[in-house]
C-alpha cells in the first residue's frame, strides 16, 4: 500500500515548494495539502496518512500545538514541523512531541533527512 | 608581553557586552575602546593593537572599510567584524580583507572562536 | 495601480516570515526568554492609514528604532514598542551589564542597538533571498504617538505605501512590540519583480508563470 504525506501551511507557495521538493524526493507517496491547522485535523479524522509535514507560524493554531495533537492521536507517525524560527523554547516543544525540526527556507537537501528518515521507519513497520 | 584587543563600536552596550565576552575568554588581554573609526585609527597610530573587533553599522566610516584600513596597514591582525547584517556582500566583505565575521548580537560562543585562533596566531608569532 | 497577486503576497509574506523568524532568535539571545511571533500582515495603504492602524491598537506613547533601507529598492524598517514596553526591554537586555542606576543613562543607546540587530537580521535575511544588496542607514529614535514614525521627510507626499507589520512579544518580560515596514510604490514595482524571480527560483518557472 502506498504512502500518503500530509503538507499544512496556510502559505500556498510554501506548499508548492514543500510539494515540488516531496515529490522530488519520494516520487511514489500521494500527497494531501491542507491550510491550516482545523483544515488538517479533519484530514486525518477521514483518511489515513502516514508522514506529516507543517508550517510553525500559521493564524489559529500554530504548527507545535498542530504536532501535539497529531502526535497524541497517532503516536508513530513521522512529525516534521518546518520554521525559520530557531529559537531553544520552539525546538524544544517539537523535540518534546518527538518531531523533527526543519529549518525554513525549505529545499530537498533540508527535508532529505527527514524523508529517508520517515520512510525507513514506515518500511521497518511493515507498510 | 600580553595582547591588546581593540574594540570598536558605537554602541557603548554593545562594546559593554564585547568587552565581558572578551574577559571571560582571554582574561589576560588589555583591552582599549573606541567609537568610531577616527578614534579607532587614532589609537592604532599611538599604541600597538594586535587584534581588533569592528562592527559593522557605525557613523563615518563603517567597519569593513576600517578592517581594509587596518589590513593595509597591519597585514598580521587578527580582524573581526561584528554584525546582525548577515547579508552575503557583508560576510563577503568581510572574507576578502581577511577578517572574521561574528554575527550580533555577540555572545561567548560566538566569540570563541576567533579569539582562540587570534592566540594561537600571537604565540605562533612569538608574542 | 500596483497589485500583489495571490502568490507573490504568498511569497512577500513568507520573506518577512523568515526575515521576523531569524530576528527573533537574535533577540531571544539578547534577552534569555522566548519572543514569540505572530503571522505578518501585508497591505497596500496610505502612510496615513498605517499609522491610524498603529494608533488604533495603542492608546499610548510609543517608542521606535527606525532604520531607511536603500538598494534597488527602499523604505524603512521599524521596531516599535509601547513606552513602557521599551522601558521594560532595555532594563532586560542591559541588566546584567550595567547597574540598575546606569540603565537611564543608556536607554536610547540600547533600544538602538536592538533595533539595529533586529532590523538588521530581518532586512538582511530578505535581501539574501531576493540576492539583493541593500543598505541600512544608522539606527534613529523616534518618539511620539504613531504619526512621526512613518513621515519620512517634510516632502513627502500621502501616498500609497506597503505596510508590512507583525506583533512579538516576551511575554515573561511584559513586553510588546510591533516589527512594521513601509516600502514606496516604486520601489514596489521593483520588489514585484524580485518576488517574482524568487518564486521562480524557487519553485521552477513552470508553476510560478501559472499563478
Amino acid at each position: 500500500m502506498g504512502t500518503t504525506i500530509m503538507i499544512v501551511d496556510d502559505s500556498r507557495l510554501a506548499r508548492i515548494v514543500l510539494s515540488k521538493a516531496i515529490a522530488t524526493l519520494q516520487p511514489e507517496w500521494t500527497q494531501v495539502e491542507a491550510g491550516s491547522t482545523d483544515d488538517a485535523l479533519a484530514i486525518v479524522d477521514r483518511q489515513s496518512v502516514d508522514v506529516a509535514v507543517f508550517d510553525y507560524n500559521m493564524p489559529g493554531r500554530d504548527g507545535l500545538s498542530l504536532a501535539g495533537e497529531l502526535r497524541e492521536r497517532f503516536p508513530v507517525m513521522p512529525l516534521a514541523i518546518v520554521t525559520a524560527n530557531v529559537q531553544d523554547e520552539v525546538i524544544a516543544g517539537a523535540r518534546a512531541v518527538n518531531a523533527t525540526f526543519v529549518s525554513k527556507p525549505i529545499n530537498e537537501e533540508t527535508l532529505r533527512g527527514f524523508l529517508s528518515g520517515a520512510a525507513l521507519r514506515l518500511r521497518s513497520a511493515g507498510k | 608581553m600580553g595582547a591588546t584587543i581593540l574594540i570598536v563600536d558605537d554602541s557603548k552596550l554593545a562594546r559593554i557586552v564585547m568587552g565581558k565576552a572578551i574577559t571571560a575568554l582571554q582574561p589576560e588581554w588589555t583591552r582599549v575602546e573606541a567609537g568610531n573609526a577616527d578614534e579607532a585609527l587614532a589609537i592604532v597610530d599611538r599604541q600597538a593593537v594586535d587584534v581588533a573587533v569592528l562592527d559593522f553599522n557605525m557613523p563615518g566610516l563603517d567597519g569593513l572599510a576600517l578592517a581594509a584600513e587596518l589590513r593595509r596597514r597591519f597585514p598580521a591582525m587578527s580582524i573581526a567584524v561584528a554584525t546582525a547584517n548577515v547579508q552575503d556582500e557583508v560576510v563577503a566583505g568581510a572574507r576578502a580583507v581577511n577578517a572574521t565575521f561574528i554575527s550580533k548580537p555577540v555572545t561567548e560562543d560566538g566569540m570563541r572562536g576567533f579569539l582562540s585562533g587570534a592566540a594561537l596566531r600571537l604565540r605562533s608569532a612569538g608574542q | 495601480m500596483i497589485e500583489l497577486e495571490g502568490l507573490e503576497r504568498d511569497a512577500l509574506i513568507e520573506l518577512v516570515n523568515i526575515g521576523v523568524s531569524r530576528a527573533a532568535v537574535g533577540l531571544r539571545k539578547m534577552v534569555g526568554e522566548q519572543v514569540t511571533l505572530s503571522v505578518p500582515s501585508l497591505d497596500l495603504m496610505t502612510r496615513a492609514a498605517a499609522t491610524k492602524l498603529i494608533r488604533e491598537r495603542e492608546n499610548m506613547d510609543l517608542v521606535a528604532v527606525s532604520q531607511d533601507f536603500e538598494g534597488v529598492f527602499s523604505g524603512r524598517a521599524l521596531l516599535i514598542f509601547p513606552l513602557d514596553s521599551g522601558q521594560s526591554l532595555v532594563r532586560v537586555v542591559a541588566s546584567d551589564v550595567i547597574g540598575d542606576g546606569e540603565i537611564d543613562l543608556i536607554e536610547e543607546e540600547t533600544l538602538a542597538e536592538t533595533g539595529n540587530i533586529v532590523l538588521n537580521q530581518c532586512i538582511g535575511s530578505m535581501a539574501n533571498m531576493l540576492q539583493q544588496r541593500l543598505t541600512l542607514s544608522l539606527p534613529q529614535i523616534i518618539r511620539g504617538n504613531g504619526q512621526s514614525l512613518f513621515e519620512q521627510s517634510a516632502t513627502a507626499d500621502d501616498g500609497v505605501v506597503l505596510f508590512l507589520y507583525i506583533n512579538f512579544a516576551i511575554d515573561v518580560r511584559d513586553v510588546r512590540g510591533y516589527i512594521a515596514m513601509l516600502m514606496d510604490l516604486p520601489s514596489l514595482a521593483v520588489l514585484k519583480r524580485l518576488v517574482n524571480d524568487f518564486i521562480t527560483r524557487i519553485v521552477g518557472p513552470e508553476v510560478s508563470g501559472a499563478a
